[in-house]
């Protein structure tokens, strides 16, 4: 049964020269740059939501996290339990998704394996996914770099993936459907860098959101962020649906966006390498790094008045992604 | 521009302010407590204006012994209880609703009283009980409830109820005469159903300016605007800066179902003690809808968790900054107070989005 599962449904897709093999592991050709090495598991439920589904998202969240620490995503594993009674047509579609995505951001699926597991809580399927990349050269991020009037760029629209899954799961339909922004980043990310700006950390805000993302930035910096609410791209649908849910969207998932820091100077080369790709449309500068002590994030309300951004506390956040 | 309206809002009251002596007013709302947080109005304010947070979070003015009861019903066979998230942490003297739970009992987070009936339909073997708090804004969806599971004939659906009104809980604070307050920003939700007449005892008894306001930015600051006013011009009344939601009226039909199900009632509040008639309990004729009665047990004394300040907190008498506990033992992952707990808690919007809870909690993961 599990020789005709990837005979028939997984080698047509995914099949290449290192997979074809079936051999127990996929050999990688050396190569004289550094390895960044990664891996990751997916649970998310329904497993096909607006915007994407779990294939889709095992790929882009290992192609992305290998792509903001400046990789080069050269080859990934994907193992896939299987729970009994997943209807064929629902993996077939998803292993679709995942050839599709794994062939957008040009890597292949090296090696992996699957597990068929008796019915339990109607999960359907957990991936999990490990990926290599070589780093380019001449990189150096780190949050020691960053310095006073450094700046935070965001690559698009936010909250999109965890609003999409919310509504979906709570039976909530709007007029306008908030669709998952999931989607691979290293191409965007090879943009970022081929601009000749000089980026000091990247980082793609998936769970714990932007609020995640800048609290840690502040803390390692040991410097203070202040962030424009009203520079934040936000879509007015995600804006609704958050409030409907009571959910700030700073805090909320996102699984095709970035954020940059760079210097003040080279924030124009970020934003316009962003703003040139499909998925950095929306780019925009939101906040900028002080030397203000405690430190921590402050945000500059639309209503003009101030507070602060705390990194979200991890029982309010529903298992998304 | 949104920002140029409450940019020109916040100099009007700058200007209304100006050389007037130190004024407190009250939010008696938990929305709007989280709203002047979250918006960073509450930063806008001038030196002379003070903002209180009272009991207005359904949450954090449950008695402990309230707690108590429902994690004692959740021990009992062939029970599911229902709740809002809120209720799930609150800690009890035997522990929370979370950790019955994880010891076994059936305890599940429902968006809406109806749900509950439905799971009492679909499950005739279980009791169900749904946690009954909130204030005047939810309790007609309660009345709903208990009238829908009195006509579909379900005999295994109760409330644990401990419904509060708003009005009697800003008397007895006026009357105790312990924290000064110069007015009230009145909460906008709740007037939608009790309408602006309501609050008539405040101004008529106590003199002191009643302003109905909504949750967004200008709202709040015109909300300011009108109560600095009525201070300055020494004419106390109620003023409905919200008409587009709040009728005069309020919701009659609302106010129909809920005077149908439920009669006014002494109440426990946590810390305030048994004020009169500022609860609600199911009339005779729908008492088997009420877990109390159906369980045989009673609502235990109310005490505060040792060292916890939320009793003076809710009452506006301290800040959360002020309990030593706050943001050291206390903190949202591990509340000790109810205003640790609550959404709206007073102590959980200073965490979250003030400068006080600089003690940083860690997410568990960074998982993509």
């Amino acid at each position: 049964m599990m020789r005709r599962l990837i005979a028939e449904h997984i080698l047509p897709r995914l099949g290449n020269r290192l997979l074809n093999s079936l051999n127990d592991s996929a050999i990688l050709e050396p190569t004289n740059k550094r390895t960044a090495f990664t891996t990751d598991a997916f649970v998310v439920q329904p497993l096909e939501f607006p915007g994407g589904d779990i294939g889709r998202l095992a790929i882009c969240g290992t192609v992305n996290d290998l792509a903001v620490m400046g990789a080069i995503p050269t080859a990934l594993s994907l193992a896939l339990v299987v729970e009994e009674g997943l209807p064929m047509q629902v993996l077939d579609r998803i292993l679709d998704s995942v050839a599709e995505t794994a062939a957008a951001a040009n890597v292949v699926v090296a090696t992996g394996d699957t597990k068929v597991i008796e019915r339990r809580n109607g999960d359907g399927l957990i991936i999990t996914t490990a990926g290599v990349g070589e780093i380019r050269d001449g990189l150096n991020f780190g949050h020691h770099r960053v310095e006073e009037s450094d700046v935070v760029i965001v690559s698009g629209r936010i909250a999109e993936h965890g609003l999409a899954v919310l509504s979906v799961r709570n039976g909530l339909s709007f007029e306008t459907q908030i669709v998952s922004d999931v989607a691979p980043l290293n191409h965007l990310v090879a943009e970022i860098l081929d601009s000749g700006a000089d980026v000091k950390f990247m980082r793609d805000p998936t769970r714990g959101g932007l609020a995640g993302v800048l609290a840690d930035a502040a803390d390692d910096s040991g410097l203070s962020i202040e962030v424009h609410e009203d520079s934040i791209p936000l879509s007015s649908a995600a804006r609704r649906t958050a409030e409907i849910f009571g959910l700030d969207p700073l805090t909320v998932a996102n699984e095709g966006k970035l954020v940059a820091i760079c210097s003040a100077q080279d924030a124009d080369r970020v934003l316009s390498a962003c703003r040139a790709h499909p998925l950095g449309r929306h780019a925009a500068l939101i906040g900028q790094f002080v030397d203000e002590q405690p430190s921590l994030v402050e945000l500059v309300t639309e209503a003009g008045g101030r507070r602060v951004i705390q990194r979200p506390y991890g029982e309010e956040l529903p298992r998304i992604c | 521009m949104k920002s140029d309206e409450t940019r020109e809002l916040t100099r009007t009251l700058y200007h209304v302010c100006e050389s007037l002596a130190p004024m407190s007013f009250m939010e008696v709302c938990g929305t709007h407590t989280v709203s002047f947080h979250r918006t960073g109005v509450k930063s806008l304010l001038p030196d002379n204006v003070r903002l209180i947070s009272g009991p207005g979070c359904p949450v954090c003015v449950s008695s402990q012994g309230y707690i108590d009861a429902a994690c004692a019903i959740a021990e009992f066979p062939a029970t599911t209880i229902c709740t809002y998230g809120d209720m799930l942490r609150v800690p009890g003297r035997n522990g929370s609703l979370q950790e019955k739970r994880a010891a076994g009992a059936d305890v599940r987070v429902v968006y809406s009283p109806i749900d509950a009936v439905r799971l009492a339909e679909d499950h005739p073997e279980k009791t169900v009980i749904f946690i009954a708090v909130g204030f005047e804004t939810t309790v007609g969806g309660h009345a709903a409830a208990v009238l829908e599971a009195h006509q579909r004939g379900l005999d295994n659906f109760c409330l644990l109820a401990s419904q509060k009104l708003v009005v009697p809980a800003m008397m007895a604070l006026l009357d105790a005469g312990e924290v000064h307050i110069d007015g009230f920003l009145c909460p906008g939700h709740v007037s939608v159903i009790i309408g602006p007449k309501a609050f008539v005892p405040v101004v008529r008894t106590h003199r002191k300016p009643c302003v109905i306001a909504g949750f967004e930015p200008e709202q709040m600051l015109r909300g300011m605007i009108q109560l600095v006013r009525q201070v300055a011009q020494r004419r106390p009344q109620i003023e409905n800066i919200y008409p587009a939601a709040v009728k005069p009226d309020g919701n009659p039909t609302a106010l129909r179902i809920i005077s149908d199900v439920f009669e006014p009632a002494d109440s426990v509040w946590r810390a305030m003690g048994t004020i009169p008639m500022s609860g609600l309990t199911l009339r005779r004729k729908y008492q088997r809808f009420d877990a109390l009665y159906r369980f045989d047990i009673e609502i235990g004394p109310d005490y505060d968790p040792p060292g916890c300040r939320c009793g003076q907190v809710l009452q506006g008498k301290v800040e959360p900054r002020d309990c030593p506990l706050f943001g050291n033992e206390c903190t949202p992952t591990e509340p000790i107070g109810p205003c640790m707990v609550g959404s709206e808690g007073s102590c959980a919007a200073a965490y979250k989005y003030g400068r006080d809870g600089t003690r940083r909690v860690c997410v568990s993961d960074d998982g993509g």
